[in-house]
């Protein structure tokens, strides 16, 4: 086999596997991908049933309703609109009244978020930088700091 | 007194880096064999006073100076002593510190074991690794500096975030860093080679070590921070595509890939340049990684506290380290030789698939993890990306990767025999085949691709054995004949086999706990009952305790198996006293079968406590195949044609710099 018949393998190789990989990106990023929102955002454009997305804020003070079984309900607000979630299972350690939250999930006929996962603040001064911008931008006054992923995942 | 002595030994260091970064470099430009010479005890001595400067501000932290700004905020008088040391490296400005001990660690090493280099290389391998000392040096000093004091001195500090304290994570960053920083050396050799415009076999010969060292070290790194995450963090995970993972993941790739390839560029000549490309993308990988946990873009639980200052700095440190070297790739790498042919049946062959895919793969990680930034950035678009990307793009390229991956030890160098190959591992290929098979018949939940996970697990490691023992001829000499050959197989060709069978153990373990994983999550009442895999879990009720820094309430389960009693397990939710903060402590019943992995909940209103457990199948699998491939690399480095200065190889390579 020639310099040449061999480069051209070893290109084909590369370039199919290249061409593969590059299929499979597009494929995921159309179906695998999930947007933010905060409550607002939900107000004036809302989302419909079913579909998966983040929704972060502030967990509300005097929302949080533990103990109830393994169902926990607080509301996520932006201080503007508010949005009331459910979540099933053990909360991650910083879930606190008061401080940044993220939720992942999706609506129920019922208006009511849907949570499979929720990420919380870290230490005090700690907010999703997601949060913290939605917030801002709605001219809300944040600390800053960092998150903790994949807690109370399911 | 001591503090200042550690700041003055950290500014002295830096002016001993500039020296070591100029001076050697335009000696080997203009060949002055003196100037070349100063790189070495420069090197041993930007080593020494970085060792001063860490130990001065080690020392802060285990005498609990608070007059420290930097001790102030992230230690406590409480903490047990190896959170107090750790808690040098557990912020950022003091990991910065030990980041660039390493970095004059591996620059010291490579002065010290490098004799037999040519002295042109060395000069400038050595000028390289001090220019990225220089600008991360900088980098403290403008803006990270630990050295700072506060006045008046506060009676006691913030303490260290205590899901931080913790025996894995103590460990867990200086690994990761050895295993970043160690891809420098790799990187320091490349642009060092390009400077020279000359590269040859010698030259992969001299890298490899010190790729594998960074290797191993980023391999036990990452899996201690898997292992940590997963009885720390409370929710039963091992890995979570978080950006701040992939980042340490993608050096990882990127590094095994040239592993490997500079493996046929030392036995073969060939792949020269691909090698040379992918040393620079590794290191520059690792800065990225560097960048995005420093810079605070990303929302992750590594992420240090925000200062955009830094975050600009760290983004120009890698942009003039990844364009300078990728600028001066381009410029020369056209006057690199190509090296030996061979057919794409071959143990060549099968190293270029292997490094296609794996550099492919990091590809899809780098897209997925970047993604959300750029989309953010051009559209304000908010987006994440997670796990079934990654599921979708990395787990498709990695099933050839695996098929292919035994077949590879078998093939000749230049032309290899793909028949002869396969009929070898016909015992693998059944083995995992039969086991598929019985896969399908009897488990009747999971995903219906999980056995062909399983399998591919079972054919690596297989392949693995078989490769050993075809080595050794088991079957067609006497089996003590055979014995002794295994014994007597160069120790490469035994961390082959192994870091390959640890590969086969990481894929079970990862498909198992992926499919198969049990989870429970319910109310219990002390007294109550409840059936998990076969494990009866009996709740005994709370009880309060406390420890050094926190106060606790243990729950306590009685797990049983069939009658008999198996383990006590105590998940607590603690609340630390400095900084105030509540952490859960999970409850692990660990065995070859799989974890029981208990969670204590929120009290209940009407009595109880909500409660949620798991089974984890076989999940110890995948530290296990870690530390095989961290034990598999310590054997292969001790391989004594591995050892750089190897005698016989050494008076050929000393000719070299003669000319």
């Amino acid at each position: 086999m020639t310099r040449k018949q061999r480069r051209g393998v070893l290109i084909g190789v590369g370039v199919g596997v290249l061409m593969l990989a590059v299929g499979l990106v597009l494929f995921a990023l159309r179906d695998s991908i999930v947007f933010f929102h905060t409550p607002s955002d939900l107000a004036e454009k809302p989302i419909a049933v079913g579909q998966r997305f983040r929704l972060g804020g502030l967990v509300a003070d005097g929302s949080v309703k533990r103990g109830q079984g393994t169902k926990v309900d607080f509301v996520v607000t932006d201080t503007l609109k508010t949005v009331p979630v459910e979540y099933e299972g053990v909360l991650p350690d910083l879930f606190k009244e008061g401080q940044g939250v993220v939720a992942e999930g999706k609506f129920n006929d019922g208006g009511v978020f849907i949570a499979d996962s929720v990420l919380a603040k870290h230490d005090e001064n700690y907010m999703p930088p997601e949060v913290a911008k939605a917030l801002e931008a709605k001219g809300v006054k944040l600390g800053k700091g960092a998150v903790h992923p994949g807690e109370a995942t399911q | 007194m001591i503090i200042e002595l550690g700041h003055f030994a950290l500014v002295l260091a830096l002016l001993v880096a500039i020296f070591q970064m100029v001076v050697p470099a335009y000696g080997a430009h203009v060949r002055d064999p003196r100037m070349m010479a100063v790189a070495e005890p420069a090197a041993m001595c930007q080593f020494g006073l970085l060792l001063v400067s860490f130990l001065a501000l080690m020392q802060a932290y285990v005498t609990s100076d608070f007059s420290v700004a930097n001790v102030a905020a992230n230690s406590h008088s409480t903490k047990p002593l190896l959170y107090r040391i750790s808690g040098v490296w557990g912020n950022h400005e003091g990991s910065m510190v030990l980041w660039v001990l390493i970095l004059a660690l591996f620059g010291a090493a490579v002065a010290a074991f490098g004799r037999n280099l040519p002295a042109t290389l060395k000069a400038n391998v050595l000028a390289v690794q001090s220019s990225i000392a220089v600008a991360f040096i900088l980098f403290i000093l403008l803006t990270s500096n630990p050295f700072l004091r506060i006045d008046p001195a506060p009676a006691d500090g913030n303490g260290l975030n205590p899901i931080l304290q913790d025996p894995a994570l103590a460990f867990h960053p200086p690994f990761l860093y050895a295993g970043y920083v160690g891809f420098s050396i790799a990187y320091s050799f490349a642009v060092a080679a390009l400077l020279d415009g000359r590269i040859d076999a010698a030259w992969a010969r001299w890298v490899r070590p010190w790729t594998l060292a960074a290797w191993m070290c980023l391999t036990i790194g990452i899996a201690m921070g898997s292992w940590w995450a997963y009885y720390e963090l409370g929710w039963g995970g091992w890995w979570f595509w978080d950006p701040v993972e992939n980042a340490s993941f993608m050096p990882w790739l990127a590094g095994t890939a040239l592993l490997h390839s500079a493996l046929v560029m030392e036995k073969r000549d060939a792949l020269k340049v691909w090698t040379v490309l992918l040393a620079i993308l590794t290191f520059s990988l690792s800065l990225m990684g560097t960048f995005l946990v420093r810079s605070g873009i990303l929302t992750s639980v590594h992420a240090f506290a925000v200062d955009p200052k830094r975050g600009v700095f760290v983004l120009a440190i890698m942009t003039l380290f990844t364009g300078g070297a990728l600028a001066l790739f381009a410029l020369r790498a056209r006057d690199l030789r190509q090296g030996g042919i061979f057919a794409p049946i071959s143990r060549e062959g099968s190293l270029v698939l292997n490094n296609i895919l794996l550099t492919v793969a990091c590809a899809t990680v780098f897209v997925g993890t970047l993604y959300p930034l750029v989309l953010e950035s051009l559209t304000g678009d908010k987006i994440s990306v997670g796990p079934p990307y990654f599921d979708w793009t990395f787990g498709p390229l990695m099933v050839p990767l695996l098929i292919v991956l035994p077949f590879g030890p078998f093939l000749a160098w230049k032309r290899g025999d793909a028949y002869a190959a396969a009929q070898r591992l016909a015992f693998a290929a059944v083995l995992a085949l039969v086991l598929m098979a019985m896969g399908w018949a009897f488990i009747h939940r999971g995903p219906a691709l999980a056995p062909f996970g399983l399998a591919l697990g079972v054919f690596v490691m297989a392949g693995s054995i078989s490769d050993l023992a075809w080595r050794a001829r088991f079957g067609s000499v006497p089996f003590a004949e055979a014995w002794r050959r295994l014994v007597g197989l160069p120790r490469s060709a035994i961390g082959t086999a192994l870091a390959h069978f640890g590969v086969g153990m990481l894929v079970i373990g990862v498909v198992a706990t992926s499919a198969y994983r049990e989870e429970r999550i319910l109310v219990m009442k002390p007294g109550e009952e409840v059936r998990v895999a076969g494990y009866n879990l009996t709740f005994r009720g709370v009880a309060p305790a406390s420890g050094p820094n926190y106060r606790e309430e243990v729950g306590v389960f009685d797990v049983t198996r069939g009658g008999a009693p198996v383990a006590r397990l105590e998940p607590s939710r603690r609340t630390y006293d400095m900084p105030p903060m509540p952490t859960t402590e999970s409850g692990i019943h660990p065995g070859w079968r799989g974890d029981l992995y208990v969670v204590l909940g929120d009290a209940q209103t009407a009595g109880g406590y909500a409660v949620r457990i798991y089974f984890n199948p076989f999940v110890r699998f995948i530290w296990l195949g870690a530390l095989v491939m961290f034990i598999a690399g310590g054997i292969s480095l001790s391989d004594r044609r591995l050892r750089v200065g190897a005698p016989g190889r050494a008076r050929r390579i000393a000719v070299a710099p003669a000319e």
